[in-house]
């Protein structure tokens, strides 16, 4: 199952994503990684879990947890708008397939990005931890961030 | 889906070993019961036969060599006894290693197991005569051979046998004359081919032994009469007698193109209508993989959880017909609940069974004669939660011979028999299972425990406590009390780990001793694990739920116990001082409280406490979901369910609540 494969990005050559808008920046996930994308749907805080892992959503009859990323990268808390979505992946964490949804402010589109135009991730200027970034791209002139989800969660 | 033949194999073959092993547990009580022989021989011959077909050699190698060595018993000549038993049991249990992990098997272990069986079950008294007993006729008969009367049931074809098959067995053994007896078919419209009519004569020119005959027909012999004569070679005009008849099988089906025979077709034709209603009144069974029955359980959990929606929808409308659907479909969707979890039940007998097993082994190797019951076999429960039971009831059942159970000399001193007696007992008590495990043994020594928990520092040396709570020390981690590590215990992992098992199941433990006569274990268990009652309730803006089984009552919080709880979170329920915890606080729920928050008392064993929430909505019969791995930090809560209107609610874990309310309580106790 190509859903919950891990670092599979090839050495070379195109890779499916989707393009997903968090705060200010633009995140490339793997498509082979989205379930689905749905609307904002009513939340279930889970007191007590940690701040990137507030609350829980039905997604077609699972209780499935929701991830709010821009915790993660020091984004502030933005409410949710008309072109909020919540994107559904399945990822794998210890071995186990683990399905999560994500918070996303905008979603652009499904497209290919290519490693032939990888930047050097820059060690300085940037306030993530570089374990949650598997490499940074370019597409239309911009910069997109091609996150590794597992770490992000874990 | 297509199933793997070897894997059928690999379950046919572990029904098989757990049928042999009772009939040889049972065996070693009743030695002479030729069924129980009979059903082992019938197991290990199957293997035999089965595991060949499929491509396992070493089992039908070894398995055939076990048949060889245990024939004397069969033959009636040598009487098993406990001995026999056990080296029997090992041998089975290698069969089983044989066929699931063939790579950690060793032959050297197989052949001395058969070397023990072979020196147990050899006749002490003159070996060789006995074993030369049977042929001894045969030889005498050298020649003249064996004259045998088939006559099957008539339903045997039914049942898969090919009787024709069986007489080319017969042939391998030698000549033979094979005489149809067609005397009992009927005319040809009268006819029902899938009934057999026919039997056969046969005289066999042999001098192989009784057995070798009786063994071809070894699957059938309960279906069957089945007659064999030795022929003297004198006698052998008698033969000749009997010899003008046609001198072949006819197929049975083709038997009946022979419509001349005058047949009384009435009887027949009555006997097929008592057939055909005995095959009806049988239960046929189905064998349905179990993540089948998982998928089908979740399946219908999301049509309760859609269908409770749609009820809320419905009666939030005016709509008379939309209602009238909903209804009828929450009647259907609670029916089919019902069925669903029904077949998820499995008797409590399938997992008593194990036990015997290791309570023969461990009564051998304590030295304790032990006798095992059990009672309640057929409590039913959901298969994923007897497969979890399993650990927990091993842990139980040995500690009750390790250390409940006194060595026969210490007994001898007390009026109790000689052979200790554990009790494996299952039972339904409103919607719980309380399953037992009682020993008749010396009982819990609770100044030992005592003594313990105050040199592991877990009580102030002094401190009064009630015997009922120094037992609870047993549920500590790594508490031991037995003075020297054993194999089977005193590693002091044990206890808590059964606790927290149980625990995991929705259950709880209880222990009960009296000393001198024995202690009681008692498991409380839900019947499922899928759904449990709840009781929906309200904090801030989130709903939770608690499951009903922990809720004792619900009272008011008046605002003279508001305010004076302020300092200390007790409150006084007829009498009793009660730690209560605010959930708002505990989940930092948003908004202001409401002017008439509730308590819900809620217990685990002996401790209570309460929670106190905004509102009481009301009960609900939820579908638990876990909780994902990504919140398994979160202690707090067992598991979440969806909502009538689709949102999720999560589920309080008691357990952990009371614990947090206890050590809550404790805290406030000291700091005043």
């Amino acid at each position: 199952m190509d859903a919950v494969q891990t670092n599979a990005i090839p050495d070379d050559g195109a890779l499916q994503v989707v393009m997903v808008g968090l705060g200010s920046e633009i995140f490339a996930l793997e498509a082979g990684l989205v379930r689905e994308i749905i609307d904002p749907v009513p939340t279930t805080r889970v007191a007590g879990a940690r701040a990137f892992l507030p609350s829980l959503i039905n997604v077609r009859g699972n209780v499935v947890p929701l991830a709010d990323m821009r915790v993660r990268f020091g984004m502030p808390h933005r409410d949710d708008t008309a072109d909020t979505r919540i994107v559904v992946i399945d990822i794998a964490i210890d071995g186990d397939p683990v399905t999560v949804g994500i918070i996303a402010d905008k979603v652009y589109e499904v497209t290919e990005i290519s490693r032939a135009k990888i930047q050097q991730t820059p060690r300085l200027g940037m306030h993530w931890k570089p374990e949650f970034i598997h490499f940074i791209t370019k597409w239309n002139d911009e910069f997109v961030i091609v996150p590794n989800m597992e770490q992000i969660l874990n | 889906m297509e199933l793997d033949p070897a894997e059928t194999f690999r379950q046919e073959a572990a029904e098989l070993l757990d049928s042999l092993e009772v009939a040889l547990l049972d065996l070693s009580q009743t030695p002479q019961d030729r069924e129980l022989i009979d059903t082992a021989f019938r197991a290990l011959h199957t293997i035999k036969g089965s595991g060949a077909m499929f491509g396992f050699e070493q089992v039908a190698a070894f398995t055939h060599d076990f048949e060889t060595a245990f024939d004397l018993i069969r033959k009636g000549e040598i009487e098993a006894n406990r001995d026999i038993v056990s080296v029997a049991l090992a041998a089975k249990d290698y069969i089983r290693a044989l066929i699931e992990d063939p790579d950690s098997t060793d032959a050297i272990i197989g052949d001395a197991i058969l070397d023990d069986l072979r020196r147990f079950v050899s006749v002490p008294e003159a070996p060789g005569v006995a074993g030369g007993d049977a042929p001894l006729p045969a030889a005498s008969t050298r020649q003249a051979g064996w004259r045998i009367g088939i006559a099957f049931e008539p339903d045997i074809l039914r049942n898969g046998t090919n009787p024709l098959a069986l007489l080319d067995d017969l042939r391998a053994l030698g000549p033979c004359e094979i005489i149809g007896n067609l005397d009992n078919v009927p005319e040809l419209d009268a006819l029902d081919p899938e009934t057999c009519l026919v039997s056969w004569d046969v005289t066999l020119a042999s001098d192989c032994t009784i057995d070798a005959i009786e063994d071809v027909f070894m699957f059938v012999r309960d279906e069957m009469k089945l007659t064999i004569t030795p022929i003297a070679a004198a006698s052998a005009e008698s033969g000749q007698q009997d010899a003008p008849q046609a001198e072949i099988a006819i197929p049975a089906p083709l038997l009946a193109a022979t419509p001349s025979r005058p047949a009384p077709a009435p009887e027949p034709v009555a006997e097929k209508i008592e057939l055909s209603r005995r095959s009806e009144e049988k239960t046929s069974t189905v064998r349905v993989q179990a993540e089948r029955l998982d998928e089908l359980m979740d399946r219908v959990g999301e049509l309760v959880i859609a269908q409770a929606r749609l009820s809320q929808l419905a009666h939030s409308g005016t709509d008379v017909a939309i209602k009238a659907i909903a209804e009828e479909i929450e009647r259907l969707a609670s029916g089919l609940r019902d069925s669903t979890m029904g077949v998820r039940m499995v008797p409590m007998g399938t997992l008593f069974g194990r036990f015997r097993r290791l309570v023969h082994d461990l009564s051998r190797d304590l030295a304790k004669p032990v006798e095992f019951v059990t009672a309640g076999e057929d409590t039913e429960l959901d298969k994923t939660m007897i497969e979890r039971l399993a650990d927990p009831l091993v842990h139980l059942i040995r500690n009750a011979i390790d250390h409940g159970i006194e060595h026969p000399e210490q007994r001898a001193d007390t009026p109790k028999e000689a052979t200790g007696r554990i009790e494996l007992a299952a039972r339904y008590v409103g919607a719980q299972v309380l399953v037992t495990v009682t020993d008749d043994g010396a009982g819990l020594d609770a100044a030992r425990i005592r003594a313990k928990a105050e040199e592991q520092g877990l009580l102030q040396p002094g401190a009064a406590m009630s015997d009922q709570d120094i037992y609870q020390f047993l549920f500590h981690p790594g508490f031991s009390t037995a003075k020297t590590i054993s194999t089977l215990s005193g590693r002091g992992v044990g206890m808590d780990v059964v606790k927290r098992t149980i625990e995991s199941l929705r259950g709880s433990i209880e222990l009960s001793t009296r000393p001198g006569q024995g202690t009681t274990v008692t498991l409380r268990l839900p019947l499922t694990l899928a759904i449990i009652e709840g009781l929906l309730t309200r904090v801030g803006d989130g709903r939770y739920i608690i499951p009903l089984s922990a809720v004792e009552e619900c009272v008011e919080l008046t605002a003279a116990d508001d305010a004076r709880a302020r300092g200390r979170n007790f409150l006084s329920v007829r009498g009793d001082l009660v730690p209560f915890l605010r959930l708002r606080d505990l989940f930092d729920a948003q908004g202001e409280p409401d002017q008439h928050q509730k308590i819900i008392i809620t217990s685990k064993g002996d401790t209570r406490v309460g929670l106190v929430v905004d509102q009481i909505i009301g009960s609900h019969q939820t579908v638990i979901k876990s909780l994902s791995k990504l919140h398994a930090d979160v202690t707090m809560f067992s598991g979440a369910t969806i909502l009538g209107d689709g949102s999720a609610a999560l589920i309080l874990d008691v357990a952990q609540l009371v614990t947090l309310g206890q050590a809550k309580a404790e805290s406030e106790k000291e700091a005043a």
